[in-house]
């Protein structure tokens, strides 16, 4: 904290008196989703992000009084259009990109990134992931030029079952994901740290979906209930989330929710009285966490764009972002890189530490439920619902983090 | 037992909403020879409609009232768009309800914004209506069902017991006869349109707050709409029938079942890598696509559907 106010107050004086208004701002392309099925996903993101850009602007910008600026490229959620958008990035001459929907689009930009800066020593980009939560981005696949800002989906996982553990009711854990890489991931991260936790768990199923394909979840509800399952734990987001947990509920079915995207754009909405008291999220942040400095600007961000302002980590991410910048007094990608490896900062959402063995950023975790608004403990509702996410746990940094693979290589 | 009698069940409840949705489509086609690409805009559009009207003054008037606007909507689409474009040929036509379905989805947008909207079940039928051993089943999906069957018996009744009906039905093989006769056939013709659109709207009040209201709903039922009048053949009311429950019932007992055919080639000893990846596909992971591999199946082996009089 002191360190940025310290720097921002320090390039507001500067900026003012250089008078520097007149100096090229540093550019940010945004490559998701603005048209198609994940067009609203897309379009929330990118609201989110010029909302923290502003603010950072209104508060002097970055490197003495330059101005940070969004622009947006649509990616359509396909990995191949990523890479036609990643060209007219690099056409344009920006050097900073961040994107988050979909791991196989991040594991194509990464590969693209890299090749880039292979050929083009003197135009390199940084590529800033914001949400996608392959594990091994930070791993086998890790590289110089990437930083994730979301915790992987093992950490998620790790977080998850630690709690589980602590649960002496749960005995027989059904597993409930999307049928592509991600939902793979999370079953295989579930079934290997639940059978070293709490080995007397039984996994009573363990089921694949085809992604946004289903319409009725009534019979896969009644086969969970069949198998007389007390806990579910799915990475599913979106419709197949809300549909799924509405299906449950319909048919009386008591199990915990055990989810990584409860809380995501639409979900809660979907959800309503259905969720409560059963559906937990693992996030970064959520509205009702008391005595974080985002509070109201995420009341104001609702009050403008009528949609919640979800990602905390995005805040985190430009925030960390300028501080870079400012410290290395360089917008070039491989110095602004070099800073923000094993970069130390506190945001409004609490310390943050960007792990410099895989770019991994290391941040608190918190376990919630969704709970009735009381106004009280539960201060905010999510979408108008009436409802809010209620902390069950908050997990620290360092309970977080999980051994790496990642032999970074590092340009000479 | 109780398994399988609540997936009886579910399969049942979700064939019938899937035969409100096509019945409409069938009808529009046996009468206009129309294939309406829109049909699950109005399907949409009925679940928007119902959320906002049910919010005003109630669920119970939204169930009438919905559909009642959504088929102005419709006729008037037929009046004053079809009915021009009908001139042109097929194509046009069906380029026209392309169009449509693009353009509703855009004013849901611009409407009521592209995050779901929070349409919930009345509380009068947030209940469970019965018990099947130790499961519950709700009472929604009952009156799910019971809207639907009340909706074949009315249109039964109506097409075959009525005035209007015959007129309908003598306007579907001998419309310039009928028209000669005195009757307003292109009324007749908007009357039907309108009222396949309504039929579409009642589907989609009582299914958007049983699964989701968003602008993406229209889409994800578009596919499977088709895939039932094609199965249970175009224009064929008494096929979509029977199509959307078999549909229903399939998918259902297809999920339930871990059964994969690594099993089978294991028995007929073929051990090889290919065996091992096309295998471990679990049936319950397929269940979604079966629906497709049926229509690809009819159209291999009965072109023109189950109960359809034409082949196409």
């Amino acid at each position: 904290m002191q360190l940025r106010y310290g720097v921002a107050a320090f390039a507001l004086t500067v900026g003012c008196f250089a008078g520097s208004a007149f100096a090229q701002p540093v550019k940010i392309a945004y490559i998701d989703p603005l048209s198609g099925a994940f067009a609203n996903v897309g379009e929330a993101g990118a609201a989110q992000f010029q909302a923290v850009i502003d603010d950072i602007n209104a508060k002097g910008g970055v490197l003495n009084g330059r101005k940070l600026e969004l622009v947006k490229f649509d990616n359509k959620t396909s990995p191949q259009e990523s890479l036609i958008q990643f060209n007219a990035v690099t056409d344009q001459g920006i050097r900073f990109i961040t994107q988050g929907n979909g791991s196989s689009v991040a594991g194509v930009l990464i590969d693209a990134v890299n090749k880039w800066n292979e050929r083009n020593p003197d135009k390199t980009v940084l590529f800033l992931n914001y949400a996608a939560v392959d594990p091994d981005f930070t791993n086998d696949k890790c590289s110089f030029w990437h930083f994730r800002f979301d915790a992987n989906s093992d950490m998620k996982m790790q977080a998850l079952t630690s709690f589980i553990a602590k649960k002496p009711s749960i005995k027989k854990v059904y597993l409930f994901n999307q049928d592509y890489q991600f939902g793979k991931q999370v079953s295989k991260a579930a079934n290997d740290m639940l059978g070293k936790k709490r080995p007397d768990i039984k996994i009573v199923g363990d089921e694949f979906i085809p992604l946004g394909k289903v319409k009725d979840f009534a019979p896969y509800v009644a086969k969970i209930k069949a198998a007389g399952a007390d806990t579910i734990i799915t990475g599913n987001w979106g419709n197949d989330l809300s549909l799924f947990v509405k299906a449950a509920r319909e048919a009386g079915l008591k199990s915990d929710f055990y989810t990584y995207y409860g809380g995501g754009l639409g979900t809660p909405a979907a959800l309503g009285a259905a969720a409560e008291g059963n559906v937990k999220q693992i996030t970064e942040w959520h509205m009702n966490i008391p005595g974080t400095k985002v509070e109201q600007f995420a009341v104001d961000f609702k009050k403008k764009h009528k949609i919640e302002f979800y990602y905390g980590r995005v805040n985190v991410e430009m925030r960390m972002l300028a501080a870079a910048m400012n410290s290395a007094g360089s917008d070039n990608p491989a110095k602004v890189a070099q800073a923000l490896e094993g970069m130390f900062l506190s945001t409004e959402i609490g310390d943050v530490e960007m792990r410099k063995d895989d770019h991994q950023l290391m941040q608190n975790l918190y376990i919630s439920t969704f709970t009735k608004a009381d106004g009280k403990s539960v201060k905010y509702d999510v979408e108008d619902t009436g409802f809010g996410f209620k902390t069950d746990i908050e997990l620290q940094r360092k309970d977080t983090m999980l051994p790496t693979t990642c032999k970074m290589k590092r340009p000479v | 037992m109780e398994f399988f009698l609540v997936s009886l069940l579910n399969g049942v409840s979700y064939g019938l909403l899937l035969f409100m949705l096509s019945s409409g489509l069938t009808l529009i086609f046996s009468m206009l020879g129309v294939l309406n690409f829109a049909h699950a805009s109005f399907y949409m559009l009925g679940a928007y409609f119902g959320y906002q009207v049910s919010r005003a003054v109630g669920f119970w008037p939204a169930l009438i009232v919905a559909p009642l606007l959504v088929g102005a909507i419709g006729a008037a689409v037929e009046r004053y768009g079809l009915r021009r474009v009908h001139r042109f040929g097929h194509v046009p036509e069906l380029l026209f309800t392309f169009g449509l379905a693009y353009l509703i989805e855009e004013v849901v947008h611009l409407i009521w914004g592209r995050i779901a909207v929070d349409y919930r079940i009345p509380p009068s039928l947030d209940f469970f209506a019965f018990e099947i051993f130790e499961s519950q089943y709700p009472a929604y999906r009952v009156f799910m069902m019971a809207v639907s069957i009340a909706m074949l018996g009315g249109l039964y009744w109506m097409l075959t017991r009525t005035r209007i009906g015959l007129i309908i039905r003598a306007a579907l093989t001998h419309a310039d006869m009928v028209q000669a006769l005195g009757h307003n056939v292109p009324r007749v013709f908007m009357l039907v349109f309108g009222s396949g659109c309504a039929l579409a709207a009642l589907a989609g009040v009582i299914g958007g707050n049983a699964f989701v209201t968003e602008p993406a709903m229209a889409a994800a039922v578009g596919s499977i709409v088709f895939v039932v009048i094609v199965v249970g053949g175009l224009g064929s009311l008494a096929g979509a029938f029977i199509a959307s429950l078999a549909i229903g019932i399939i998918q259902t007992f297809a999920v339930a079942l871990d059964w994969s055919l690594l099993d089978t080639f294991r028995d007929l000893g073929w051990n090889g890598d290919v065996a091992l990846s096309i295998g471990a596909i679990k049936l319950s992971q397929f269940a979604p696509v079966l629906p497709y591999v049926l229509m690809v199946l009819i159209l291999i082996f009965r072109p023109r559907g189950l109960l359809g009089r034409r082949d196409t």
